[in-house]
């Protein structure tokens, strides 16, 4: 099992009355309620929880990508995982991903995620999502029905820039480059590539053809994504890929985690409630550009992944959350059976925990973390004995890596360039 | 009306033809045409009329080969082409206004006779045209008729919001008909038409209602200005949609055109 200690990065200062006052979390959010002296403090203490994580036996540690988003003040998620590439030595580093369509040239992620990989030591996973209609389209102003196609361009140049060891003329539809040659390039030929997505069939095709890994990351929990992700593992069956293994598949789950269910609900069921209230009030007429998503996506009857159920969240107390398996929380032993029920009913060997939730101060998922890195996670490590050697989808780090600071002392320098002390 | 089909380079169009007179290319908005449309009807009293549709509309077929605004200008101008027609009255409505405007640009000696109906195309920074890729069905109404209730009243007609499966036809139709318009009319309205009206040589009238909440009236003057010779003709009591609010009203002001 592959287990990604996830943030999301919510701003943590939505006023109560924020669905009454405000249409959306995304894309037009009120300006006004982002404090920049506090998101000091903020961007500070969620970094530290990542690297915390880190510290803890988590194979990675994830970070993504949105834009004018009040549950997700990570528009750069290199930026982020540059800071934790220098202040972590072992653990992955994921990055689902980047927004590739969005980028001009795109050859500029091949870039940033070289640089990622070498500063790293090989420790980049990369993920390479269309990015939400959110994002893509009502923010960075892609047309909808020509997304898709930018993005297959996006993605070749990125994968050939990457490998294509002499520069190379690029005539795509949407990028014209007569030099194409990064610099530097990545450690890993080619990093590990995940790509989450919404249930369509192209991209289910996607993943099987590239062997990338596909993730589902949705918020809704995984008894709701039984019925998507089936419909990926019977492609995998038609398409006759080599094999089914549960790596060629991630999943994120809002896990929290306390000494007994009691305890959980007490501890953490308002800050799950901030998360489903407020960080997931998005205007209707955020979610589903006309176009963004294909015919046969919408034909197949999968709804945007943005779409509350019906009656929304606010009608969901905390028991329908954990009934419904939005959330799984409670004890480590509640924990644990339920994330067997997950991993086993999706066959899924990459797991990305959303152990932060919503305004969650940090003392708290502190604990919520540490029970699960220490009372859950080892139970569940050996759930797929058939693939245990299965690392076609995570990274490969450089056996010998530098540690940051280990420049030499002052003093030896002044002996080394023949100074006198 | 009757409903057809002609092959063109790129893909089969359907169109609807009726009247007789003179023929009358007419060029419908985002939101589509039907071969019931009261404009059509009143139209087809005076004029020939040919009504094609964007690939994606109604039931016509797609094309992912149309990405960008010349790719539509000319594809329009084929489908002229496959009709027999040589410069016909060319009408547009809305983004049908702006694909008129565009094929008049770029072929200025094909098009004598130009009718914009509130064409989209335009861009002024101190009015914004509302976003209708970012609206919610029941808010549409508001922006688009004068008389919201009625209007209202029209849009809802056979809306069965809680059946699942009409619900994904709509989404379904709203993927192929707004996913097209998208691409000339997303994020912003607006692919440099302002830079090439000068060559518009047509005789040209411009519709617009006095109450249209979507491409404000204050647009129309930004028009008259870049096409010399324009004539403004200004509708009482009427919204964007004013093809189906003011029928009469609209095909009266096109006869200006002779």
């Amino acid at each position: 099992m592959k287990f990604t200690w996830f943030n999301l990065m919510p701003w943590p200062y939505l006023p109560d009355d924020f669905r009454e006052k405000h249409r959306s979390v995304w894309v037009d959010i009120d300006s006004r309620l982002f404090d920049p002296a506090k998101s000091h403090e903020v961007y500070n203490s969620y970094m530290d929880m990542l690297e915390y994580a880190g510290t803890l036996g988590f194979d990675g540690i994830g970070v993504n990508e949105h834009h004018q988003n009040g549950y997700g003040i990570m528009p750069s998620p290199n930026i982020i995982a540059a800071g934790l590439a220098r202040r972590t030595s072992d653990v992955g580093l994921v990055v689902l991903g980047n927004s590739i369509a969005l980028y001009n040239p795109p050859v500029r992620v091949a870039e940033e995620f070289a640089m990622l990989d070498c500063i790293s030591g090989g420790r980049l996973v990369a993920g390479f999502p269309v990015g939400t209609s959110m994002d893509t389209n009502y923010c960075y102003g892609q047309i909808p029905a020509l997304t898709r196609e930018k993005y297959q361009e996006a993605h070749d140049l990125i994968r050939r820039a990457w490998s294509d060891p002499d520069p190379f003329a690029w005539n795509g539809r949407y990028n014209k480059l007569r030099h194409v040659n990064i610099w530097p390039r990545p450690i890993q030929d080619p990093p590990p590539i995940h790509i989450p997505g919404g249930g369509s069939v192209e991209t289910y095709d996607f993943c099987i053809d590239n062997t990338y890994s596909y993730s589902y990351l949705s918020f809704s929990g995984y008894i709701r994504a039984k019925a998507l992700m089936q419909g990926y593992w019977d492609r995998v069956a038609q398409r006759n890929a080599p094999d089914e293994s549960p790596y060629r598949a991630g999943f994120a789950q809002t896990i929290c985690v306390a000494d007994t269910d009691e305890e959980a609900e007490r501890l953490y069921s308002e800050h799950v409630s901030y998360f489903y209230n407020r960080c997931l009030h998005v205007y209707g007429g955020f979610a589903d550009a006309p176009g963004y998503r294909t015919i046969k996506t919408i034909q197949t009857g999968a709804l945007s992944q943005y779409a509350p159920p019906i009656g929304g969240y606010s009608e969901l107390t905390w028991k329908d959350l954990i009934e419904q398996g939005h959330v799984i929380a409670g004890s480590p032993e509640t924990v644990r059976q339920r994330m067997e029920d997950l991993i086993k009913g999706l066959n899924v060997g990459n797991i990305f925990c959303l152990l932060h939730v919503g305004n969650m101060p940090m003392d708290k998922c502190m604990h919520s973390t540490k029970l699960f890195a220490e009372k859950v996670m080892p139970h569940l490590r050996g759930m797929f004995p058939d693939y245990k050697d299965d690392n076609r989808f995570w990274c490969k780090p450089l056996a010998k890596r530098v540690k940051p600071g280990s420049l030499p002392a002052e003093k030896e320098i002044a002996a080394m360039v023949g100074g006198k002390d | 009306m009757e409903t057809k089909t002609i092959e063109t380079h790129h893909v089969p169009v359907r169109y609807f033809e009726g009247g007789k007179g003179e023929p009358l290319v007419f060029l419908h908005g985002a939101g589509g045409v039907t071969a019931e449309d009261p404009f059509l009807a009143k139209l087809a009293e005076k004029y020939h009329v040919y009504a094609p549709l964007l690939p994606g509309y109604g039931d016509s077929q797609e094309c992912g080969e149309l990405r960008e605004m010349l790719d539509i200008t000319l594809h329009t101008w084929d489908v002229v082409a496959a009709l027999g027609l040589k410069d016909p009255i060319l009408v547009g409505h809305s983004m049908g206004g702006m694909i008129a405007a565009e094929m008049a640009a770029i072929a200025p000696n094909d098009v004598s006779r130009l009718g914009l109906i509130c064409p989209a195309g335009l861009w002024l920074d101190d009015h914004p045209i509302p976003d209708i890729f970012a609206m919610l069905p029941y808010e549409l109404p508001a922006v688009l008729f004068h008389d919201v209730a009625a209007g209202t009243a029209l849009m809802t007609a056979g809306v069965a919001l809680d059946d699942p499966e009409w619900l994904k036809g709509f989404l379904v139709q709203n993927a192929r008909q707004l996913g097209m318009a998208g691409k000339i009319l997303f994020p912003v309205p607006d692919r440099g038409l302002s830079q090439r009206l000068y060559r518009v040589k047509a005789k040209t009238v411009l519709v617009w209602g006095d109450g249209d909440k979507l491409i404000a009236p204050v647009y129309a003057h930004s028009w008259k200005k870049a096409i010399a010779g324009a004539e403004l003709v200004s509708i009482p009591e009427a919204g964007h949609l004013m093809t189906l609010e003011k029928p009469g009203h609209v095909a009266a002001a096109l006869a200006k055109l002779g």
